[in-house]
């Protein structure tokens, strides 16, 4: 039997908190090195964490949003180490009472719906940054980040393949982007996550996990899984034992390396954190919240599909991004432009996307200019831009340096009408087939496909603008006369 | 021995927090006075006392200037104001070099205010140094100071108690009117009783920690070191109350503590219990110590107090788990001294690792106390150990609460012994920490349940003279009452002598 892999991610994402979450420090990416540090976040002796509360708000709507129980009463503990980026020594984190315990996340994949279950989410500040190889005189430290205020997702093994991995993953960022929870921004380290990796035989028990760190992209997250389950079937296949590791991701040289063994491990000697007193949060503050959790993208992609018929694949790029999703749909409306719906998620997630990726234009530059794109869609559905007229309006806006919306009006200005009428289109055909004398004979003669080519021949001289179909017709006719 | 004694010549700072604040807000004498009067007694005293790590004499004088200008242009003035006062070395002044007795912090100088700091600028106080102490507050005879020990203001060659032991000697000698230490396990009391003054540790949470150097913060709290139970509640007053910055503070109001103690009234009605465990049955307890306890509870009976036995049979088991929690916390809380963004960093040659910093900076920077408490720490909360040491010492921590809480419903206060023994020669137990560690005997067991206590002079001992404190317990965030029935003993006891400049015993 084959093995199979055992996955289990966990997923620290950063939460949407102007401050730190024991100080007043702002936590907004890309300031100068230490700008945003204080005498909490520095460990000064006698400074004190406070805890903050939008942080708790945030954590809770986590939980919430993806079915957890949330603890009246939990509590925050020391993590012990030494490195410089750790300015106290410890963490504060939450490990023997977390804030939302249980939960589960669906996700549809290939092979039908896919439940991976959450064993708990807990709050944690995060660390600074050490810089290894900036200055010859040594490492640097930016405390920028240390204190910015952390979930960590805590997944059950339940995932099978990588792609299963990468599914859960990009839905649960779909879910903490739509409740506002997380930005993320897997490039900026919003978003991170660590993969626990085992291989079995179905029915057996789980073998030997190894925990790899630092996966920072999708892309990551998948090469590293697959390439750790082919790594331990070899292993184990070659008659050897997979130990007990935690390994790091080389996405370089596509494979995962040791970082440190079982025995290595730290003894991170935890214990109640006992300058916070235990968090409590009250029932009604649950309830509050939970009444005003926003629809989630699950309900979004099926609310799409019931009454726009919008492809499920379509929906789930647009659900990606809730900014995306709220102007997709704010750009339908919800008039008779919602018919367009479907074609236009299509539009948006094709021909839109692709431009989009060859331009140099900001998300919020292409959601702004969505309804201005739904004209355009509209136009083209109903043959009032010929494909080629389309790419032309596409390729020479988003190459325009003004806003989207306004280099398309420009271009769908510029680009004209189609020629649907058969007297402005005579000439042209006339003079096409009158050129191509000998191939006219041969489409009498039978040979049918040749009407191709002369579509071909006319669609070109009138530069793309021309109507296809009166075009056939007007050929046809005139060939068969 | 007599109050006369110590009064260098129109000396007005041998006045306490309350006498002193009436006097300067009356114009009866200048805070500039005042605070030059306090910074010659420091000269006098300092050479063998050693009570101080940093004397601020120009900011002490300019404070109280602006004292005398304000109530020259009639200005309100604060409940303190030009009354000057000490800071134990745990605890952030803005601008005044902080080393909490450690050479691991030997030049460095906290950016903030500590919560308890900036609340006695607020009410007038002239703040004139910070007061030595045992190296992270480690200690029990102020002989673990990377400084060198506070002398005994009574007998200079005893130790002055620890680790709050340079405020303790300052306070008995009249240098300021009195001033802030913490008590971790008995760090105010302690001292206080073998230098003859009041030490009074609040409730956990009454007062902020919010820019104190952590022991152990479970068990840390900011207390008072006076020459009276009135001006402990003086001082106690201005300090206690909620913080922002201190997220276990309490938001329950403090009453006005020192309005309430005017005069003394009687204990009628009062209920004490005298833990058996503290006097009857206490192991190591002197017999002078134990014979001036026992006149003091007659004292506190004859004034209509219920005087009662009560047993708290888990104290016993109190030290083991103090020395196990507050270990365990002190590994975490001294973490953050790696050499890396202050304090003391090895001179290492280029090269030399990362582990090599942190061990040779900490190996250089902490004494052997603070060592020995890490590595104990340390031990009791690694893997394999955690649930024999640490954890188990919660649970005692829980029983010994527990055990207060019922002697508590039944009584007002717990009264007994706040140290086994008067203060001891110096170097005496220098090489035996163990029992170094059980002069804590009385005093952890009220940071173990948070409870307030308080330790005041009873009559001195029998044979040597020197300073014998009583201790009282009191109900979680109840100082009022606990206060009142300090202040009623004191007032039974009468007035208590102060050793003078000229009393050395060499
Ligand atoms: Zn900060």
């Amino acid at each position: 039997m084959a093995w199979q892999g055992v996955i289990g991610l966990e997923v620290h994402a950063q939460l949407r908190t102007r401050s730190k979450i024991f100080c007043a420090c702002p936590t907004t990416f890309g300031a100068a090195p230490n700008a945003h540090t204080c005498p909490v976040c520095l460990g000064h002796p006698g400074a004190l964490p406070v805890l903050n509360e939008r942080a708790v708000r945030l954590a809770v709507v986590a939980g919430l949003a993806l079915d957890c129980a949330i603890a009246t009463r939990s509590r925050f503990d020391r993590k012990n180490y030494f490195y410089p980026d750790l300015p106290k020594g410890y963490q504060i984190t939450q490990v023997t009472a977390p804030l939302c315990t249980g939960g589960h996340l669906d996700v549809a994949t290939a092979a039908g719906v896919v439940r991976g279950r959450i064993h708990h989410i807990h709050l944690e500040e995060d660390a600074g940054k050490s810089i290894h190889d900036a200055s010859p005189a040594g490492t640097l430290v930016d405390l920028n980040r240390a204190g910015t205020p952390l979930i960590e997702i805590v997944g059950e093994p339940d995932l099978r393949s990588a792609d299963d991995a990468v599914a859960w993953l990009r839905e649960l960022r779909a879910i903490l982007r739509h409740t506002g929870v997380c930005d993320g921004n897997m490039e900026e380290g919003s978003l991170r996550c660590d993969a626990n990796v085992s291989v079995h035989r179905p029915n057996a028990p789980f073998g030997t996990r190894c925990e790899i760190k630092n996966l920072n992209s999708f892309r990551a997250v998948r090469d590293a899984i697959a390439h750790e389950i082919e790594r331990q079937q070899a292993v184990i296949d070659a008659g050897g034992v997979v130990l007990q590791q935690t390994r790091l991701w080389d996405a370089e040289r596509s494979r995962t390396l040791p970082m440190r063994s079982k025995e290595e491990a730290h003894d991170y000697r935890y214990f109640p954190e006992p300058d916070l007193l235990p968090l409590h949060v009250a029932p009604e503050l649950v309830a509050e919240l939970r009444a005003a959790l926003p629809e989630l993208p699950a309900a979004r992609r099926a609310r799409w599909s019931a009454a726009w018929g919008v492809p499920a694949a379509a929906a789930a790029v647009l659900c990606d991004e809730p900014v995306r999703a709220d102007a997709f749909e704010r750009a339908l409306g919800a008039g008779p432009a919602a018919d367009l719906a479907a074609a236009f998620a299509l539009f948006v997630t094709g021909q839109v996307q692709a431009a989009h990726q060859r331009s140099a234009r900001t998300d919020a530059d292409v959601d702004a200019a969505l309804p201005v794109l739904l004209d355009v869609c509209a136009r083209w559905v109903q043959g009032r831009l010929t494909n080629k007229m389309l790419a032309d309006v596409l390729q020479s806006a988003f190459g325009g340096d003004a806003a989207l919306g306004a280099e398309l009006e420009r271009a769908l200005a510029q680009v004209g009408a189609v020629v649907t009428d058969a007297g402005a289109l005579a000439p042209t055909v006339d003079a096409v087939l009158a050129e191509h004398a000998d191939q006219a004979a041969r489409y009498r003669a039978g040979h049918t496909p040749v009407l191709g080519f002369f579509v071909g021949q006319v669609m070109r001289r009138l530069g793309g603008r021309g109507d296809a179909q009166a075009v056939q017709r007007l050929l046809q006719q005139r060939l068969d006369q | 021995m007599l109050h006369a004694a110590l009064s260098l010549p129109g000396a007005p700072a041998v006045m306490g927090v309350v006498e002193t604040a009436h006097a300067i807000a009356a114009g009866a004498v200048r805070a500039s006075d005042v605070a030059a009067a306090a910074l010659a007694r420091i000269d006098a005293f300092e050479g063998d006392l050693h009570a101080f790590l940093h004397v601020d004499r120009t900011g002490a004088l300019a404070a109280a200037e602006r004292v005398d200008a304000d109530r020259r242009a009639g200005l309100p003035l604060g409940p303190l104001a030009g009354v000057p006062v000490h800071i134990k070395d745990m605890i952030a002044v803005a601008g005044m070099p902080l080393t909490a007795g450690s050479k691991m912090l030997a030049g460095w100088t906290p950016p903030l205010d500590a919560t308890v700091v900036a609340r006695l600028r607020a009410a007038g106080a002239v703040l004139i140094g910070k007061t030595n102490q045992d190296e992270f507050a480690m200690g029990s005879s102020n002989e673990n100071s990377a400084f060198g020990p506070s002398r005994n203001p009574w007998d200079r060659t005893r130790v002055a108690g620890g680790s709050s032991g340079g405020a303790a000697a300052a306070t008995a000698a009249g240098l300021g009117c009195g001033g802030l230490g913490t008590d971790t396990g008995g760090s105010v009391r302690q001292p206080a009783a073998l230098c003859g003054v009041v030490g009074f540790k609040p409730t956990w949470g009454r007062v902020s920690r919010a820019g104190v150097v952590a022991f152990a913060s479970s068990l840390d709290q900011v207390g008072t070191l006076t020459r009276s139970v009135a001006d402990a509640a003086a001082l106690y007053t201005a300090i206690a109350g909620s913080d922002p910055l201190d997220a276990t503070s309490d938001p329950r109001p403090v009453a006005d503590c020192a309005a309430d103690l005017t005069e003394a009234k009687d204990l009628r009605g009062v209920r004490l219990g005298v833990p058996i465990e503290y006097l009857d049955a206490a192991d190591g307890l002197d017999a002078g110590v134990r014979q001036r306890i026992e006149e003091a509870l007659a004292t506190l009976a004859q004034r209509g107090a219920d005087v009662r036995r009560v047993s708290l049979p888990h104290v016993r088991f109190g030290i083991a788990a103090y020395y196990l929690v507050c270990t365990a916390e002190a590994s975490a809380n001294l973490q953050r001294y790696d050499g890396v963004r202050f304090g003391h960093r090895a001179a290492l040659a280029p090269g030399a690792t990362l582990d090599s910093l942190y061990a040779t900076s900490r190996g250089e920077g902490f004494g052997p106390e603070v060592k020995r408490r890490i590595l104990l720490g340390t031990f009791a909360l690694s893997a394999g150990f955690h649930d024999a040491y640490y954890r188990k010492a919660c649970q005692v921590r829980r029983l010994v609460h527990d055990d207060f809480a019922r002697a508590l419903r039944d009584c007002d206060a717990l009264v007994g012994p706040t140290s086994p023994v008067c203060a001891w020669p110096l170097g005496a137990h220098a090489h035996d920490p163990l029992a170094m560690y059980l002069m804590d005997i009385f005093t952890v067991s009220a940071n173990l349940a948070g409870l307030p206590a308080l330790s005041v002079p009873a009559a001195p001992h029998p044979a040597s003279a020197l300073p014998v404190g009583l201790q009282f317990v009191g109900r979680a965030f109840d100082e009022a009452s606990l206060l009142r029935v300090a202040h009623a003993f004191e007032a039974a006891r009468g007035p208590c002598a102060w050793p003078a400049p000229a009393a050395r015993s060499e």
